[in-house]
């Protein structure tokens, strides 16, 4: 396959971006998008420029590192992460459109690499559960029923990526978070903090500048994990939950 | 987990406000709020769409439902008070959803400052249509109150007590019909999203229920939509005169 890229290139933080255009032949249709552009990254090598810097890491759909907008749709036009995203998903000759996630509070560090370091802190405000350490606790001792188990492990597939922030036309992080918080607030593990939980977590994602949902269902259309839109309303009734006992106690 | 990136200055990046759990200080209370507002005035459209479907019936009914908004709640409330009650709960509701959608509107474009160069279609047009359907019917309710209300920018000689013949005069002029039947389509935009979206903001909503709160935010749409509307294409047709 023959492909014309246009790829966001961007030095750094403080420096401007233009789109830049590039010429790919060669391509496997087996060839995944990533490695794709590592196709492409050789040729610039080789060319003695600049390679065009990317996240990746697992490569197999796990990790949430490959944060690629392609032709507008995070992940690109499959439902499933850009490292699983294969070549023959795209037609000989066609052009492709790469550029990072955009969102405030995910701003670019270089080419189409974003500091999603936001993320990470909503976790830290309280998508955990405390655990004594030491003895391993008995298998038995703590029954989850079936329908909450299922629940949980569909928002434990959350993988971080942030397509849905690049997705929202409000860089919202309603269904990042709300994941966590389904995840571990049906289980009995999570619920010493379920209230704490959500209203820090909430707290931690308005401080970081991502915007409020305005339910358009973009988010849960590009996730690549199916998190679904209804667990957005799940979120606003636990944190709506929480509020109301923080007023009482 | 997300990649903290290492890179220079970039590393880290601290967030960019102190946390607060404040109800209004958060964008779930602030959307809250929108939502519980949004719902009271949904609530007094459908009264009041009910109420100006009498004006089919004739004069008599009609200015005798008029005057019976200003006697609601008598004997236990004094002349015109239910009235006031109502309008201030309406102000109320109308100030606070107009602050809570300026203040969020404000936030969801600043978190989202660049565009992407490969624009798509984004979502249906009734939730894209939100703030701008919201400013064009902040604007109408100015000036249906000035027009029906107050009669301060009425079309012929406005008589208080006499809201029938009101209603023909604003409907006989090409701008009246113009204004309401646009102001009108846009509540029907407005509702069908807005509904729907206050489910999912109060928790309301889930997989289960999604069908059901579909079918009733369309519903409500179309019902009030057509009810409204109903008015100046009846004037119009002369069916009411
Ligand atoms: C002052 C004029 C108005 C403005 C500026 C306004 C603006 C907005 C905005 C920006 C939203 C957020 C939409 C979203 O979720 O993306 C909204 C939601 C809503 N509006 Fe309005 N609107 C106005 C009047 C009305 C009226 C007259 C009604 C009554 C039918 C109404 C009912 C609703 C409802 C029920 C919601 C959903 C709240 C939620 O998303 O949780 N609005 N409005
Ligand atoms: S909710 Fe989906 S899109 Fe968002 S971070 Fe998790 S896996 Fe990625
Ligand atoms: S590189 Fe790990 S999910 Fe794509």
């Amino acid at each position: 396959m023959r492909l014309n890229l246009r790829v966001w290139r961007q030095k750094n933080g403080d420096a401007e971006g233009a789109m830049a255009t590039y010429r790919v032949d060669g391509i496997s249709p087996d060839m995944s998008f990533l490695e794709m552009l590592d196709t492409l990254n050789e040729e610039l090598i080789l060319r003695g420029e600049d390679p065009v810097a990317f996240d990746h890491d697992c490569r197999e759909g796990i990790c949430g590192a490959c944060s690629l907008v392609i032709n507008g749709d995070a992940h690109g036009p499959e439902r499933t992460t850009s490292c699983q995203l294969h070549m023959r998903s795209f037609r000989d000759g066609d052009t492709i459109d790469v550029e990072p996630w955009r969102a405030a509070a995910f701003p670019v560090v270089k080419d189409l690499v974003v500091d999603r370091s936001a993320f990470d802190r909503i976790i830290q405000a309280g998508g955990y559960v405390s655990v004594p350490t030491g003895s391993a606790p008995e298998a038995h001792a703590t029954p989850v029923p079936k329908a909450d188990a299922d629940h949980a492990f569909e928002h434990a597939e959350c993988i971080g990526c942030g397509a849905c922030v690049a997705a929202c036309p409000n860089g919202s992080a309603m269904l990042f978070t709300s994941a966590k918080v389904n995840h571990l607030g049906v289980l009995p593990q999570g619920a010493p903090e379920r209230e704490s939980r959500v209203l820090d977590m909430v707290a931690q994602m308005d401080a970081e500048g991502f915007g409020g949902c305005t339910l358009t269902g973009e988010c849960a259309t590009a996730c690549p994990k199916g998190i679904p839109l209804p667990s957005i309303a799940a979120m606003n009734k636990e944190w709506l939950r929480a509020r109301r006992k923080a007023g009482r106690s | 987990m997300a990649l903290a990136t290492k890179s220079g200055r970039n590393t880290a990046r601290p967030p960019a406000a102190a946390p607060t759990r404040g109800f209004w200080a958060s964008t779930i209370g602030k959307k809250t709020v929108m939502a519980a507002s949004g719902l009271i005035m949904l609530a007094y459209l459908v009264a009041h769409v009910t109420g100006n479907l009498k004006v089919f019936f004739g004069p008599e009914e009609f200015n005798g439902y008029g005057h019976w908004l200003r006697v609601m709640g008598a004997p236990v409330l004094h002349h015109q008070w239910g009235l006031w009650i109502a309008r201030i709960v309406l102000l109320t509701a109308v100030v606070a959803h107009a602050v809570s959608a300026y203040q969020l509107s404000r936030r969801d474009i600043k978190a989202r400052p660049t565009a992407y160069v490969h624009r798509r279609k984004g979502a249906s047009y009734a939730t894209r249509t939100m703030r701008w359907g919201g400013v064009v019917l902040g604007l109408f309710i100015v000036w249906h109150v000035l027009d029906l209300t107050t009669g301060t920018v009425h079309a012929g000689g406005f008589e208080e007590g006499r809201p029938y013949q009101n209603v023909i005069d604003t409907f006989s002029t090409w701008y009246g019909n113009v204004i309401y039947i646009v102001a009108m389509l846009a509540v029907g935009l407005h509702v069908r999203h807005g509904f729907w979206s206050a489910a999912q903001t109060l928790g309301i909503g889930n997989a289960r229920r999604e069908r059901a709160l579909t079918f009733l935010a369309n519903a409500l749409a179309l019902v009030l939509t057509a009810g409204f509307i109903a008015v100046p294409v009846g004037v119009m047709t002369g069916v009411v005169s």
